[in-house]
């Protein structure tokens, strides 16, 4: 295979010139150190690939977090036109709407300091975490359908929490378009035993500390002030998820066969928008999406819950607000500008977050001045950034930015990486308490085998594709 | 004789599989997945078929382990021990035995989402060995 060929556009911005069967050119959003540090990783290549796919518009982009996926790279956008684009499953990613969700809560570091291992320790135990975990709430068949046709706000009608957690989740935690037909039984067998369960790998529950404000208009308005104690969850639609992405790959890994359609990866998998086949999967990936919802839902509901246990004090006084819930992994119909007009495209975000800018009809009334809050989960023991979504990003990455900082190591450099250490003394030497419920996890999952998160927020909010508005601090971590 | 090694992927995870035969190289590679899976101890109380269909050789191991994979997933079936029982061009059927894991047992080791499709491949070398590779995204 040939190399991959990249121009430097300025100084966060890369271009793949469209060659041979690339309909696009690719564009890679990163810095200098980034682009060094990336070594063999295939990313490029895969944002070439994307390009191949029909129907899509301007280019096939890569934000500064990319790293070697399978089929689209991690950190991907891709847009397509209605009329004569695809869907890609592998565009999405096997865990539709991964996501975050932050909450704040009227409770300062220093209310908290001496009692973070028991509110870290109550979490763990709280929150049903872990490979395989399986979680308190048992649905009948029937109950699992409106799951995944009205996702958080099915969690709400049930007791997981308030209508007005619906008004600061994206899409009010209910995307449309959602058929529980197009969904398997295998998904469904695997979706009944596990609503309200965070996961295991990168998924974590995490008590942070608002450790720098930036811009404090935004911040005011999405209720950061340094010093206050937040939490994020992070977290996605579980196996149900997994199953609807590997029947409809293996499913459209048939169809293309029947398309005059030369693919250079299999795993890039798909069909046309206006084809029956796309037109099922994107009503499955919605009925995931409403299930991974509903799940971060049920798990924001028993964080709060148990932060009342841990600490004695009433839902008033602990005051713990969704500042908002936003999806990573995902594909969606919306309307963006595209050569001076309007259009309706399917954006493909695979590891990349939406930021929608200040104005948008989207985003709930307190935060339309400001633009959207856009949540990037950091790993563990580093943080987590807070930004908000620009017209530039409308305008130049269909509405879309980072959304973490994306593996420099593989689990296996990690492991040996950290072979011999102690990665919770490690981590509460930094001042973290962390809590793990797999053997291997916290090892594969430390600090180092990922990329450095402020450099790659400092890309983004250079690039203009998001404004930083707040960092935050980790204190204490539940991983799965 | 080494029936597999695993080979890193930034995100994920290979395998490297190896057979004297074809038939064999599909075993170790479902052998390979359920180490991965859990730690095993040998029990195997419990036999299913499975079978899966391929358009070509990757295609047709991807699907095989998808299956396997589904076992555990959706029954909680550990499937270590592996007899084809045919295996041609584009279909494999195979005796699959193994056990029911408790997830609280504690021999969960990892949380494998999916088989992917992803490079995968499969080929006989000239010394008449079979190898694949396939990624497997946790």
């Amino acid at each position: 295979m040939s190399e991959i060929k990249l121009e430097k556009i300025d100084d966060c911005r890369w271009r793949i010139p469209a060659k041979g069967g690339m309909r696009v050119p690719g564009v890679l959003y990163s810095s200098e150190r980034l682009m060094k540090g990336m070594g063999k990783d295939e990313s490029p290549r895969q944002v070439a690939n994307v390009a191949h796919l029909p129907g899509i518009v301007k280019a096939s982009l890569a934000m500064p977090d990319m790293h070697w996926g399978y089929g689209f790279p991690i950190g991907g956008v891709a847009a397509f036109s209605l009329e004569d684009g695809v869907v890609s499953p592998g565009g999405v990613g096997y865990d539709i709407n991964c996501g975050c969700r932050l909450l704040t809560t009227n409770l300062r570091e220093e209310d908290v300091r001496d009692r973070l291992r028991d509110l870290t320790v109550g979490l763990f135990r709280d929150v049903p975490s872990g490979v395989g975990s399986r979680g308190p709430i048992k649905l009948s068949l029937k109950e699992e359908r409106r799951v995944l046709t009205d996702g958080a706000r099915w969690a709400v009608e049930n007791g997981f929490g308030t209508p007005a957690d619906l008004e600061t989740t994206e899409d009010g935690g209910s995307m449309e378009g959602a058929d529980p037909e197009a969904v398997s039984d295998r998904a469904l067998e695997r979706g009944r035993e596990q609503l309200g369960t965070l996961g295991s790998g990168n998924h974590f529950l995490e008590i942070e500390v608002v450790e720098e404000v930036f811009e404090p208009d935004a911040a005011n308005a999405f209720g950061l002030t340094k010093g206050r104690i937040a939490v994020m969850i992070h977290s996605g639609s579980r196996g149900l998820g997994y199953q609807v992405c590997d029947d409809y790959l293996a499913r459209l890994v048939r169809h293309v066969r029947t398309l005059d359609l030369q693919l250079p990866d299999r795993q890039l998998a798909c069909a046309p928008l206006s084809s029956p086949e796309g037109r099922q999967y994107l009503a499955a990936m919605a009925c995931a999406a409403n299930y991974a919802w509903a799940n971060r839902q049920a798990l924001m509901h028993w964080t709060r819950e148990s932060f009342q246990r841990t600490l004695g004090m009433s839902p008033r006084d602990l005051g713990m607000q969704l500042v908002y819930d936003v999806c990573h992994n995902i594909a969606k119909i919306e309307t963006l500008p595209l050569e001076g007009k309007l259009v309706r495209l399917c954006v493909h975000r695979k590891g990349a977050t939406r930021a929608f800018p200040p104005g948008h009809k989207a985003l709930p009334p307190r935060y339309r001045s400001v633009g959207q809050p856009v949540l990037i989960p950091g790993n563990m023991g580093t943080g987590s950034y807070v930004l908000a979504g620009t017209e530039k990003a409308f305008a130049e990455t269909f509405g879309s930015t980072c959304h973490g900082a994306g593996r420099v190591m593989s689990r296996t450099q990690a492991m040996k990486a950290s072979r011999g250490r102690s990665i919770p003394e490690e981590m509460s030497a930094r001042g973290v308490v962390v809590m793990a419920a797999g053997k291997e996890t916290l090892r594969e999952e430390h600090p180092e085998a990922y990329k450095n998160l402020d450099e790659v927020v400092s890309v983004v909010d250079r690039a203009g594709l998001s404004r930083k508005v707040a960092k935050l601090r980790s204190l204490g971590c539940v991983k799965g | 004789m080494i029936t597999y090694r695993t080979f890193d992927h930034t995100a994920d995870l290979g395998i490297e599989v190896y057979g004297r035969t074809r038939e064999e190289l599909f075993a170790h590679a479902a052998e390979a997945l359920a180490d991965l899976l859990a730690d095993r101890e040998g029990k195997a109380d419990r036999t299913v078929r499975i079978c899966a269909t391929g358009e070509d050789g990757p295609d047709l191991l991807v699907n095989f382990l998808r299956e396997i994979l589904y076992q555990f997933h959706g029954n909680r079936l550990l499937l270590g021990q592996i007899c084809i029982t045919a295996l041609e061009e584009n279909k494999i059927c195979a005796e699959a035995r193994g056990e029911v894991l408790d997830p609280a047992s504690g021999r969960l080791r990892k949380e494998i989402k999916a088989v992917t499709y992803h490079q995968a491949s499969l080929r006989r070398g000239r010394s008449g060995r079979w190898t694949a590779r396939v990624i497997l995204d946790v």
